[in-house]
């Protein structure tokens, strides 16, 4: 049923038509309303067979949805930045045990300084912690991927986060195609678990195991990964079938197939890198896009297929890696591995700075003719920068770096462009 | 004053047979029909008084709950020692996720049976005091707080023994460990720190709260099964000798457990609600350099000048014990 509603929304009716069991709730921006609307349709009643609970962290909201996916339970939770960071230990040890867990992740950023607006350095902070990471473009396919990533993760006994921009889709309003319970249901079939804890069948859980087997399980958690690469796809042939719509797969590109120049993202940000890139069809530049979706596992086959023809890749990237410069791009040059093409890792977006058209069609043009350094802050404002390194340079006691920029900008509105 | 009632025959001495008491009298770990939940073969210290624990304390859980039983542990001695890969000596379900979530782990567990209307099917988080007092802390209040159906029961043995002895909240003052040192002018553990999570737990007013040793099997599988046959959250509290750590012999285990709890060192009562319903009392009271003076960990007390002053420190503590909950006064 269309609706126009806000993603958040959208996320909670989709997580509700998958029949969660348990559903653990701790409030940080921007996931709350997601687990707000789970928690208002089970104590309304609507939401049955399902247990709603408020825990005291997010390290207990992992931990509840361990012990509860452990005795057979469908387990759901949701969080975002420091709230994701907070429950690490749990996120990896729910991978460990092969624990089908689903999680949104509102993505935001991380502190200092305290940022509640979107980039992706929470989700990718994550990426090698074992759990499957799918990055949705739209609030649809957010609603959308929901549904995927339990059929998905209960299939090969992995968990799955759902990375969702967070405020630039979890708190946008849009038509979201909400399905019926009889197609997801026809879609997902009832939880099996391969191991449950039972007083009839009495198994041991969280074994210690030494050097004589460690490597085998890591392996194995590597090779189910590996499986999740066939999977993703047919899951989402499977979906097109009973929904009628694409979403999912691993990778989305876009007018790519005599482009030059390609431009690699993630998440909502591919709407405005479309945009752009149509415009600039329309003048002539052999311009395309390649959306990720399945980052976690990462689609080198396919990320290469679409990619080797190009004279040069832009990627586009809502993360650092401090020290060294961009994330993705560091995954896609393995993609690329023995190809001869320009490179560019852009970082863009951080704590929520708008990635506009304007900056995106000054950024493509200057890639295009090679200009570009190999690693760029879009729209960085250097008299900033320059400003706080003279300050160190001058002074010993130059105080804290954040709130001397505040204090140097002054009383503005949030810069936004 | 010390406090001595009347008993009849032996069934008033601390060793007393079951062939003296009626068949619903006996302990369950004298039934051949017993559990044995944490089976033999696992690679506890000799005289490792939570093994001992855990085995009277889920033994009675499994008789108390027809079996059907569900446990989460913390990572800890019992954990390491009870499932090295691809062993096990559980004989019940069992999970062991992390140090610090074992309580949120059961609530989990407890969820899931809800929701799955396995009603019968009961839940059990356990761990040491690192795990329960120290890093597993809010996890447990959240559970307490919630009133989850999960029974916590913490064996104490007042250190982090599994990593070598290192200091916890529950260590008691001059105790020597790894990160106490018996060392400079007041050698082991600071007086004025530490926790008591009893009466934390009873502050949350959860409907029962409870004390034990592994020196009273019977008191001990007492409160199991009361724990057992309530709902909502539950914490047991067990004391458990550690000859590595306390360096005690292994056979001493459940005399200085006993000492413990004759000195007033610990006190063993149970609370509904936040309020104490019952105590045990002390039979002879004995003074506190009694219980100290065989643990290496207080050695450093009775050196060539006795450390007077601190153990009159320890034994000002145990007589607040025995004023606060009335260890001496005779029973009704």
């Amino acid at each position: 049923m269309l609706k126009q509603c806000e993603g958040s929304h959208a996320v909670a009716e989709a997580v509700a038509l998958c029949r969660p069991e348990v559903i653990c709730a701790y409030p940080i921006s921007p996931q709350t309303h997601i687990v707000e609307g789970l928690g208002e349709m089970v104590k309304a009643g609507t939401l049955t067979r399902c247990e709603f609970v408020n825990v005291e962290s997010e390290f207990a909201a992992m931990s509840v949805a361990i012990g509860a996916s452990a005795a057979g339970a469908r387990s759901y939770t949701a969080t975002a930045s420091q709230g994701l960071l907070f429950m690490v230990e749990a996120v990896y040890n729910a991978a460990g045990l092969g624990l089908p867990i689903v999680m949104t992740v509102a993505n935001r950023a991380i502190g200092a300084p305290i940022n509640i607006w979107n980039d992706h350095s929470d989700s990718m902070s994550q990426r090698d912690c074992g759990w499957i990471q799918l990055f949705a473009e739209t609030n649809q396919e957010a609603a959308d991927l929901h549904i995927q990533a339990f059929r998905l993760g209960e299939e090969l006994s992995l968990p799955v986060m759902v990375c969702m921009d967070g405020f630039i889709l979890t708190h946008a309003y849009e038509r979201v195609d909400i399905p019926t319970q009889a197609q997801v249901d026809a879609y997902l079939p009832p939880f099996v678990p391969r191991q449950s804890l039972d007083p009839s069948d009495p198994i041991s859980i969280g074994a210690m195991v030494g050097p004589e087997a460690f490597t085998e399980v890591r392996y194995l958690a590597h090779a189910k990964q590996m499986q999740a690469l066939e999977l993703i796809p047919r899951d989402a042939a499977e979906f097109k079938k009973i929904f009628g719509r694409d979403s999912g797969g691993l990778v989305k590109p876009y007018r790519h197939e005599d482009a030059e120049t390609i431009v690699v993202a993630l998440g909502s940000v591919l709407g405005t890198i479309k945009d752009t890139v149509d415009e600039m069809r329309d003048d002539g530049h052999k311009i395309g896009v390649l959306g990720i979706t399945a980052f976690r596992p990462f689609p080198l086959a396919a990320v290469r297929e679409v990619l080797q023809n190009a004279k040069r890749v832009v990627v586009l990237e809502k993360s650092l890696a401090v020290g060294i410069g961009g994330i993705v791009s560091t995954n896609v040059r393995m993609a690329l591995s023995g190809l001869h093409l320009h490179g560019y890792s852009v970082i863009a977006g951080l704590g929520g700075r708008a990635i506009t058209k304007a900056s995106l069609h000054k950024l493509f043009r200057s890639a295009e003719k090679d200009a570009l350094e190999h690693l760029t802050f879009l729209d960085l404002d250097h008299g900033i920068v320059d400003r706080v390194l003279a300050r160190e340079k001058e002074q010993r006691r130059s105080g804290p770096i954040a709130e001397n920029i505040l204090r140097d900008i002054g009383v503005v509105a949030a810069k936004i462009g | 004053m010390s406090f001595q009632p009347v008993k009849f025959y032996q069934t008033g001495t601390f060793t007393v047979g079951n062939r003296l008491l009626g068949p619903e009298e006996r302990s369950v770990q004298a039934n051949m029909q017993r559990t044995n939940s944490l089976n033999s073969g696992h690679r506890a210290c000799q005289g490792c008084g939570e093994a001992l624990g855990a085995r009277y304390a889920i033994d009675a859980a499994m008789n108390a709950t027809n079996r059907q039983l569900i446990a989460a542990n913390a990572t800890g001695c019992l954990e390491v020692f009870s499932t090295p890969y691809p062993e096990t000596s559980w004989q019940i379900p069992w999970i062991h996720s992390l140090f610090g979530n074992a309580a949120a782990v059961a609530t989990g567990l407890a969820a899931a049976m809800k929701v799955k209307g396995r009603n019968d099917v009961r839940v059990i988080a356990q761990g040491g005091d690192g795990g329960t007092a120290d890093i597993g802390f809010g996890c447990l209040s959240g559970m307490f707080e919630r009133n989850d159906d999960v029974l916590y029961i913490c064996y104490d043995n007042e250190a982090y023994m599994n990593t070598g002895v290192q200091r916890s909240s529950t260590t008691p003052p001059a105790a020597r460990t790894a990160t106490t040192m018996a060392v400079g002018p007041e050698p082991g553990n600071v007086f004025g720190q530490g926790k008591y999570l009893p009466a934390i737990a009873m502050a949350h007013g959860i409907p029962y709260v409870a004390t034990a040793t592994v020196a009273d099997l019977r008191d001990l599988e007492y409160k199991v099964t009361k724990a057992m046959s309530m709902h909502g959250a539950r914490y047991l509290h067990i004391f458990v000798p550690c000859p590595l750590g306390w360096g005690t012999e292994s056979c001493d285990t459940i005399r200085i457990a006993r000492l413990a709890k004759e000195t007033g060192v610990f006190p063993v009562f149970e609370a509904e609600h936040g309020e104490v319903t019952g105590v045990l009392k002390i039979r002879k009271q004995l003074p506190v350099a009694e219980y100290l003076k065989p643990q290496k960990r207080f050695a450093h007390l009775f050196g060539a000048t006795p450390a007077e002053e601190t153990i009159a420190r320890i034994q000002a503590m145990a007589d607040r014990n025995i004023r606060k909950y009335g260890l001496l006064e005779p029973g009704p």
